[in-house]
């Protein structure tokens, strides 16, 4: 029976026999689903990587005033295309931690306080100049200059100065942080020669890609470098293709006009799965959805009013009416298993009667007013419809007001005291608490200010020992988790799907489509 | 002809009163849009120094009727400006997505205009009767469904199940015509489609008019054949509103695929103005409008004066 199996998953891997036929025959031989599939990847895996071909990619985010310029990516489908021509100093690797790109190995000092970059030997831009440290430093002067618009300023504020030293690129920072080399992995910090200064736009990197045409926001073709350092990338023409409509994106890949697509509508993912030679992939992320209220405004700053809220939330009915089941529930922290360092908190469940009490004990009874937009979150006025509901059966009332799309980032979110919003997330907790939840960052979206919990951030970063430091960032996510103004339903997954055209998809941290590399590491099959 | 000619020096000169003050109008719509430009552009990291630093770069904070005078001066020599988000000119990036959305509208028209004037002699020549009822019966449902719905299910059926054509209208240079054409079959259905009824049933009824004069009736005594009558004595004389129709479904063709674009992602203005919108890139958006205003009323102005032309009633006022 082995044997027929191993013969068909050959097959399969050969591009002779559909996925699902596939599956039809190993069930016919008694196999489990789960097995079989393992038993294919691997088979696919085992054929080795095909060179050669084109690779369709069916992205959205993309719009035609979209720029190249790395330090302003902020959409999916721009981010594919720095994925596409460049490379960051190191990128996330698929076991946890770190892999080095254009960084071939990095230090720090024993305070964790200055870091040292040693540049890749041998490397070359795609015009064939030498990768040097000091394209390096200018990228990183680039992005955390005064009059930046990087999008990673943010996470380059505490660098006190840049030194280099041969090949070596030195940084020191203003206080201690020990996650520094995550945020080098930041998906804006492309290393450019002299760091883009001459022309942020001219799309010479380092990547496995060159850039052969561009009509933003439309489509983008781009060829295989051969001069890569480590031969990455398969296909020798990647296009990426434009589908902001996601009726569109989906009928794409059925009909075969791209190989690949990112964002499924979590409704429509089943079916979509069920059509033939097609599979939805799922990647569990930090990306969550929020209703968050701002600690310092009344009602909010009523710890009771807030816990009623929390006990007025049913977690488990958001992840399967608003996800459906593509996704896990929330703790009211912003993080979850897919981070470094995380420790399980006690599970807030829904539970009316402590709602109830809580309310009572506040004092209040002018209905607590939620905001809404559909673009919050994909379904955010069902879910705020249900929050509504679970709230009203406890006896706390809730009123919705739908706001428009527009505007709705610069009007509603971070400014009005209760809306439904959503986080990305961010590769390590001290990131996503340094952006959101410490008292002074720009989007402290809960104006959240708990000196401890302040505290206990910035001595995290200086702390080496990782038994200490899980049991900081655990005492933190238990002080958000009781006074903080995040309701957190749920944890989403990213959906994609690909077609049978293209094989060697492999489970990835960060983003979705496999951290947005999918097109670079698959290949065409067969 | 020097009464004609003041005629249509008077429409022209209506037309660009009407685009003038339509100008106006689009220069105030975009003011009052929710949202401050430099927080848009910038994004929630802006800090208040890059906001102010951007709002003056922009000229905001100057008042609205020396930026309506400064951005009208610009367009009238032929300055669009640039777009805000990526900095590019607008004149030259619309140039692109304009020429495909009239490349879209032509072939749309092609199919459809013929086809609606010939279903809409056929109606006459059957009139009551089932080709007449059939002709109606599935062009007036055909309109009365919502043109992205139309757009999804002939995705579904034509595009996935049958494969006879792509879903996504993704034209590039690097294509033939033929393989162009192949690429918005989809979306030139759908406009047909939408647009088909409208002229079907103007060209029905005007014919029809025309039928109920006496020399159509000689015309039917001296024996001649049904369709001749209709083709040579009564269409000419029912010209003048199927040209008004005609027109109007033209300008629709050109305006009123911002839909269809999205749905089948054509590279065309729909999409270009839709990216921009959502980004408050409001001098792209100022311009679109502008010439989404233009084409409108150039078009309904054709369909004035070749109705004029055509009407020696209308030729000579009293």
């Amino acid at each position: 029976m082995r044997d027929q199996l191993n013969y068909y998953a050959a097959r399969v891997s050969a591009g002779l026999m559909s996925r699902r036929e596939f599956m039809g025959r190993a069930a016919a031989l008694g196999m489990t689903a789960a097995l079989a599939n393992t038993m294919l990847s691997s088979a696919v895996r085992a054929a080795g990587p095909q060179k050669g071909g084109t690779i369709r990619v069916g992205i959205q985010g993309g719009g035609s005033g979209d720029s190249l310029d790395p330090a302003v990516a902020a959409n999916a489908t721009m981010t594919m295309i720095l994925r596409m021509w460049g490379e960051p100093l190191v990128e996330l690797a698929a076991g946890g931690g770190l892999d080095g790109k254009v960084a071939e190995s990095w230090r720090s000092s024993p305070d964790a306080r200055i870091w040292t970059f040693k540049v890749r030997q041998g490397m070359t831009f795609s015009n064939g100049k030498p990768v040097t440290a000091e394209d390096v430093l200018a990228t990183i002067e680039r992005h955390s200059g005064e009059d930046t618009k990087s999008g990673a300023l943010g996470l380059l504020r505490d660098i006190k100065s840049m030194s280099v030293d041969g090949d070596e690129f030195t940084l020191e920072l203003g206080s201690a942080n020990a996650d520094l080399p995550y945020l080098m992995a930041d998906y804006h910090l492309i290393i450019q020669p002299n760091g883009g200064k001459d022309d942020p736009t001219a799309c010479i990197g380092t990547g496995p890609y060159v850039l052969k045409s561009a009509d933003m926001g439309v489509r983008l073709v781009f060829e295989r470098n051969d001069n890569h350092w480590n031969g990455d990338g398969n296909a020798s023409t990647i296009e990426l293709i434009v589908i902001n409509d996601d009726t569109a994106r989906v009928a794409a890949l059925q009909s075969g006009q791209v190989d690949m697509v990112d964002r499924i509508p979590p409704r429509t993912a089943g079916l979509v799965d069920r059509a033939p030679n097609i599979t939805v992939r799922k990647t569990s992320g930090p990306g969550h959805y929020v209703f968050i209220a701002h600690t310092n405004t009344e009602p909010f700053s009523n710890p009771d009013a807030m816990m009623a809220l929390k006990y007025g939330m049913n977690r488990q009915e958001m992840v399967d009416k608003i996800l459906f089941g593509y996704g896990s529930v929330g703790n009211d922290t912003p993080i979850n298993a897919a981070y470094p360092l995380y420790t399980e908190l006690p599970q807030r469940e829904y539970d009316p009667d402590k709602a109830a009490f809580h309310w009572k004990k506040s004092g209040l009874d002018q209905p607590v007013l939620l905001r809404t937009s559909d673009n919050s979150f994909p379904g955010a006025p069902d879910a705020a419809a249900l929050f509504q509901q679970s709230c009203n059966a406890a006896g706390v009332p809730v009123e919705i007001k739908r706001e428009p799309n527009d505007g709705y980032w610069s009007e509603v979110w971070n400014k009005q005291p209760f809306c439904t919003s959503y986080w990305g997330g961010r590769p390590t907790q001290d990131q996503m608490y340094s952006t959101a939840y410490l008292s002074t960052a720009d989007w402290n979206d809960t104006r959240f200010n708990n000196a401890e919990f302040d505290k206990l951030l910035i001595a995290a970063r200086a702390e080496l020992d990782e038994g200490k430091r899980k049991q900081m960032y655990a005492d933190m996510g238990m002080i958000l988790h009781n006074t903080g103004g995040l309701i957190c339903p749920m944890f989403n997954d990213f959906l994609d799907a690909t077609s049978d055209r293209i094989a060697g998809w492999d489970e990835s941290p960060g983003f979705g489509l496999m951290n947005y590399y999918a097109p670079i590491q698959m290949w065409v099959a067969g | 002809m020097g009464p004609t000619m003041t005629l249509v020096a008077q429409r022209l000169a209506l037309g660009i009163l009407l685009l003038f003050l339509v100008s106006i109008l689009i220069f105030v719509g975009t003011l009052i849009l929710p949202g401050d430009v430099a927080q848009s552009i910038l994004g929630q990291s802006a800090t208040p120094e890059a906001l102010a630093n951007l709002r003056a770069e922009l000229g905001l904070n100057e008042p609205a009727v020396t930026r309506y005078f400064d951005w009208l001066g610009g367009v009238l020599t032929g300055d669009l400006g640039t777009a805000l988000t990526n900095g590019r000119d607008i004149a030259e990036a619309m140039g692109t997505r304009l020429s495909r959305t009239l490349f879209l509208a032509f072939w749309a028209a092609v199919v459809a205009v013929p086809l609606a004037i010939f279903l809409g002699l056929l109606a006459v020549r059957y009139r009551d009767r089932w080709p007449d009822k059939l002709i109606s019966a599935i062009t007036l449902s055909t309109i009365s469904i919502p043109e992205f719905l139309i757009g999804y299910v002939l995705m579904y059926f034509v595009g996935v199940k049958l494969g006879w054509a792509p879903t996504v209208a993704n034209i590039h240079d690097g294509m033939s015509l033929g393989q162009k054409l192949h690429t918005i079959a989809l979306p030139v259905a759908v406009l047909t489609l939408v647009v088909l009824a409208h002229m079907m049933r103007m060209t029905r009824a005007a014919i029809l008019n025309v039928m109920q004069s006496a020399y159509i009736e000689t015309a039917e005594l001296k024996g001649l054949p049904m369709f001749q009558i209709i083709w040579k004595h009564a269409f000419p004389n029912s010209i003048a509103p199927v040209v008004n129709v005609v027109m109007l479904n033209l300008a629709y063709l050109v305006v009123g695929v911002v839909v269809v674009e999205v749905v089948f992602t054509y590279p065309g203005m729909g999409q270009y103005l839709v990216d921009h919108v959502s980004k408050r890139d409001l001098p792209v958006v100022q311009a679109c409008g502008l010439v989404f205003a233009a084409v409108y009323i150039g078009l309904n102005m054709i369909a004035d004066i070749v109705s004029i032309l055509a009407n020696p009633r209308l030729r000579h006022p009293k």
